[in-house]
């Protein structure tokens, strides 16, 4: 008879779902026995150096190859003449634009890649790089994309001259790349000459970099007997890879084989195809040799893929309450030299349009105009699902400067304007169908947690005596989970993901999905959903990812698009093998299917519960004793194309003091509140959070790319370019409240981007606040100590008496 | 270039090799003597993901040179764990949840190890300084300073 003590012991042997199960993966990184793309030695193996460009733009007069060539140990130095005859001196990019691999009579950007070295070791490598001879011809840059499309501007693509139909949408001029549209303009508009209320707040997101500590990297290894194609590689997208590589290079995609090892990190940044791969890949095929490449942070942060860059302007249309009517936004997006952007085709601005947030706006329009200009190529998502975060941090900066201009309280305006929790699903006016939330709940306990109303009174005294305390509050809404095919896909590829599962006859279990981890502990939790759904203990069950010659086809891992759409395709195969055990176990126990119930491991008679078939057992007798006309065998493959993407949410507050002498930022205290619905592994939930958050902290605080006019980058170093350490980083408070999502197989949503996405607005918001009483509405990020001190000092707050 | 020979304990066996003097110790260690555990995530000498341990110092491997090691004794992450068993800091790390992508682990492991012998009983506020010359993009520190304090208190009861 089983009783429920033991119940909850067999529940607890499998440590599924809702256990904070300590990491599968951490043996091998605690012991030294990770393996990264630079871990990676091959017989024979070769390695290649990249000569790069000194200028933002010029025209390349001529390459000398010999001096370098004639050094001991260099093989061979490959440039775009090399390439062409072979037509892979361009690629596409994931953006509908094309991409020089090596540049191509001129060069666009900072640092582009010119030519590839490939040599015996690395040092020669990279004195080789030194030994090309490059003549260049400077041309003017364009740094500032407000510029880009003056009359008289440089034209930076010669290349797409004349060709005035972009991917898009009509470009405007040469330097043009698309307008997006979204929403009613019209009656927008109107809504805006009538209202009795209207803001406009001017809002530049800067251009940071993703910069996970491992850079990126491949081993190409070409077999020329077997005609095949093996790169190990730091991808998030392994098999959107191997379809790349395929296309490009002409060799069958059954002959190519795409391993992402171990991931030191991607946020993003470790979507995309980088030249630096392309041209290795090509070496190797040009030598017959294993060729490894892995850039350096230098040319990691100047080179592969940036974020942000959205230059905004947000309009609120009100009434004196507060209630908003309308939304307008205006953006510049500034794409670099190639539209390198990581977004599914059909979305130039990516998921941008979810910025009507958590609140009940009935009208909105949006239109964003992507331009070029010579810095480097990009626009991912860096921690976040594609241009969500800049969706967030503008309606949560908006609805901050509506509440200014009211003088209506930060928490009481978003409480007026949420969706209400019986208005789900919504459908916003962008035409997004929110799957569930209840914000008001989420905010009431983040207030009561922080004591807002002690805070505000400390507030006020504080300014009473000229103190600079703020106090920032955002309630936001993600959309993650890329999601339906019907709306999303990368390169005509639908944006679904997939899981395959066998279970092996003494009742363990190897499961397999499209999906890449870089840290976020696929190994553990995929086999938590596994152990849950078919009662095999997640001991027993093995993860492996980012192998496409096993895994089964899928779009990868970015856009916290493995909980909603991977883990649910890994749920929906588990039950596939679970209706098999269970009419595998009605055969065994010589009962009909419908007189079984589920009993955690097991399947049990119903009313009589001693008569059961455990899952090991049955995986036994699935290789040896099925019912007449069953195949053998107990394994299931799901391909999961998501009827919806889930909207996780969250409130967030964050207290700051500032010094007024130096600008000095004290982050006080941060209290984060995320809804992810149904939670996997808490103790892993609150390790993306703390990362998200941290990550946050250090756009909003430090992190920007920085160029001169002359399109220099400065700052593409760990000397410039702020990554926190534990000393700046903030301790984290964290909440949670679980708001199933109703379409998901197990009510999951994501969760890991969203710290990141709704931190930063947060930090911006507290800062502003703690000068709210002097009229500021808005500050640009970093706010870092100069930053912030430039303000104090124009309103004179820095004077002593 | 002329190679150099030198020799030297790495986690306490003799080793000897042939280096360019311009050779970093990162370099030959992971590519020389097979000991990738430690990983290169800058050019700056600001990440720590080089970390190691060089006679009682952590020193970082991407800014020493190899011949700077000869005669000495190298720790490194391959060498922490003795007969099968943990040392406590990496027992902290796992327990504690300080680890995510695990490409900083290595050097913040030896880090830790060389830190806890120079304070065996460390305020937060210590941990956070006395481990600020090694970057994690993906735990935020929170959890690193927990597996720290939980390798501090084992190895006082020990
Ligand atoms: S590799 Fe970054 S400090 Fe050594
Ligand atoms: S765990 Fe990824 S960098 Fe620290």
């Amino acid at each position: 008879m089983s009783s429920t003590a033991d119940t909850v012991e067999r529940e607890k042997n499998l440590q599924g779902i809702g256990c904070s199960r300590k990491r599968k993966e951490d043996p091998r990184f605690i012991q030294g026995k990770g393996n990264y793309v630079d871990d990676i030695k091959m017989p024979g193996m070769l390695f290649a150096d990249m000569v790069r460009s000194p200028h933002a733009h010029a025209r390349i007069k001529s390459i000398n190859k010999e001096k370098a060539l004639a050094l001991p140990g260099v093989h061979a130095v490959i440039t775009a003449e090399d390439l062409k005859p072979l037509n892979l001196h361009w690629m596409p990019t994931l953006a509908g634009d094309v991409q020089a691999v090596l540049a191509d009579e001129k060069v666009v950007f900072q640092q582009q890649e010119v030519a590839l070295v490939v040599a015996d070791d690395r040092y020669i490598a990279a004195d080789a790089t030194e030994l090309v001879e490059v003549e260049y011809e400077e041309l003017p840059p364009i740094v500032d994309p407000h510029k880009a499309m003056d009359p008289d501007a440089p034209i930076i693509r010669e290349d797409l001259v004349g060709k005035m139909e972009g991917a898009h949408s009509k470009r405007l001029h040469d330097n043009h790349i698309f307008t997006w549209e979204v929403g009613q303009k019209d009656e927008t508009d109107r809504v805006f000459e009538t209202a009795e209320v209207t803001v406009k707040q001017e809002m530049t997101y800067q251009r940071v970099h993703p910069s996970p500590l491992e850079t990126c990297g491949c081993v190409a290894s070409f077999d020329k007997i077997k005609g095949t194609l093996t790169v190990y590689i730091t991808s998030q997208a392994p098999h959107v890879v191997r379809t790349v590589v395929s296309q490009l290079s002409g060799i069958p995609e059954s002959k190519v084989r795409i391993i992402s090892p171990d991931i030191g990190g991607g946020f993003g940044n470790k979507v995309g195809v980088y030249p630096g791969y392309v041209a290795t890949i090509v070496a190797s095929i040009v030598l017959g040799r294993p060729v490894k490449w892995v850039e350096d942070r230098i040319e990691h942060l100047s080179t592969t893929a940036f974020a942000r860059d959205y230059h905004m302007t947000g309009e609120l249309a009100a009434d004196k309450d507060g209630r908003i009517k309308a939304l307008r936004v205006n953006v510049l997006a500034d794409h670099g030299a190639f539209d390198a952007c990581a977004d599914p085709s059909k979305f130039p601005a990516g998921l941008f349009h979810i910025c009507t947030g958590s609140y009940d706006i009935p009208t909105a329009y949006a239109r964003v105009d992507g331009v070029y200009t010579n810095k480097a190529p990009g626009g991912v998502a860096y921690r976040c699902s594609f241009r969500v975060t800049e969706a967030v941090y503008l309606i949560e900066r908006m609805v901050d400067v509506l509440a200014q201009k009211l003088n209506i309280d930060k928490a009481e305006i978003r409480f007026r304007n949420f969706i209400k929790p019986e208005q789900f699903p919504y459908t916003s006016a962008f035409g997004w169908e929110y799957d569930s939330g209840n914000y008001h709940a989420a905010l009431k306990k983040v207030l009561e947690a922080v004591d807002y109303e002690g805070l505000r009174k400390e507030q006020a005294e504080k300014r009473a005596r000229g103190e600079l305390m703020g106090i920032g509050i955002v309630t936001f809404t993600e959309i993650v989970g890329a999601g339906p095919s019907k709306t999303c896909d990368i390169l005509g590829i639908g944006m679904f993901d997939s899981c395959e599962i066998r279970v092996h006859p003494t009742g363990s279990a190897l499961a397999r999905m499209g999906t890449i981890t870089q840290g976020q502990g696929h190994q553990t939790t995929y086999a938590q959903i596994i152990a849950s759904e078919l009662g095999i203990p997640s001991e027993d069950i093995q993860i492996e990812e980012g192998d496409t010659d096993t895994a089964p086809y899928g779009l990868g891992t970015y856009g916290s698009r493995t909980t909603p759409v991977g883990g649910a395709a890994t749920a929906k195969a588990a039950r596939k093998i679970r209706a098999k055990a269970r009419k595998i176990a009605a055969h065994l126990l010589e009962v009909s299917e419908d007189d079984l119930e589920w009993d955690v491991d097991r399947f049990r008679v119903k009313g009589s519960p001693d008569q059961a078939k455990t899952m090991k057992e049955i995986a036994w007798a699935a290789y040896n004793n099925v019912p007449e006309g069953m195949e053998p065998g107990l394994e299931a493959v799901e391909y999961y194309d998501p009827p919806n993407f889930t909207y996780p949410f969250g409130a967030y507050v964050c207290v700051v003091d500032i010094d007024k002498y130096t600008g000095v930022t004290k982050i006080r205290r941060f209290y984060a509140l995320d809804d992810c619905g149904t939670r996997i592994n808490p103790m892993i939930i609150d390790g993306q959070i703390h990362g998200g958050l941290t990550e946050g902290f250090a756009v909003a605080m430090g992190q920007e790319l920085i160029y001169d006019e002359g399109g220099n980058i400065l700052g593409n170093s760990f000397m410039d370019y702020f990554l926190p350490t534990a000393v700046e980083t903030p301790h984290w408070e964290t909440d949670y409240t679980v708001t199933p999502s109703p379409h998901h197989p197990l009510g999951a949503k994501g969760v890991a981007e969203s710290p990141h996405v709704g931190s930063i607005p947060t930090f911006t918001a507290a800062v502003v606040d703690a000068f709210a009483h002097l009229g500021v509405t808005h500050m640009n990020m970093p706010h870092n100590a100069f930053n912030v001190w430039k303000k104090i000092h124009e309103l004179g707050l820095d004077k002593r008496s | 270039m002329a190679k150099q020979h030198i020799s030297f304990t790495l986690n306490g066996q003799k080793v000897e090799t042939l280096v360019e003097p311009r050779e970093l110790l990162i370099h030959v260690l992971r590519e020389q003597l097979g000991q990738t555990g430690s990983h290169i995530g800058c050019d700056t000498s600001h990440c720590g993901a080089c970390t190691v341990d060089l006679n009682g110092k952590s020193v970082k491997a991407c800014t020493i040179l190899a011949v700077q090691a000869n005669d000495g004794e190298v720790l490194t992450v391959e060498g922490l764990a003795k007969d099968g068993e943990l040392h406590p800091v990496q027992e902290g790390f796992m327990q504690e949840h300080g680890l995510q992508c695990g490409f900083c682990t290595p050097g913040m492991l030896l880090r830790a190890y060389r830190f806890l012998q120079e304070n065996p009983n460390p305020t937060e506020e210590e941990i956070r300084w006395g481990m600020s010359g090694n970057l994690c993009r993906c735990t935020g520190y929170q959890n690193i300073i927990k597996a720290v304090q939980y390798a501090a208190k084992k190895m006082q009861s020990a």
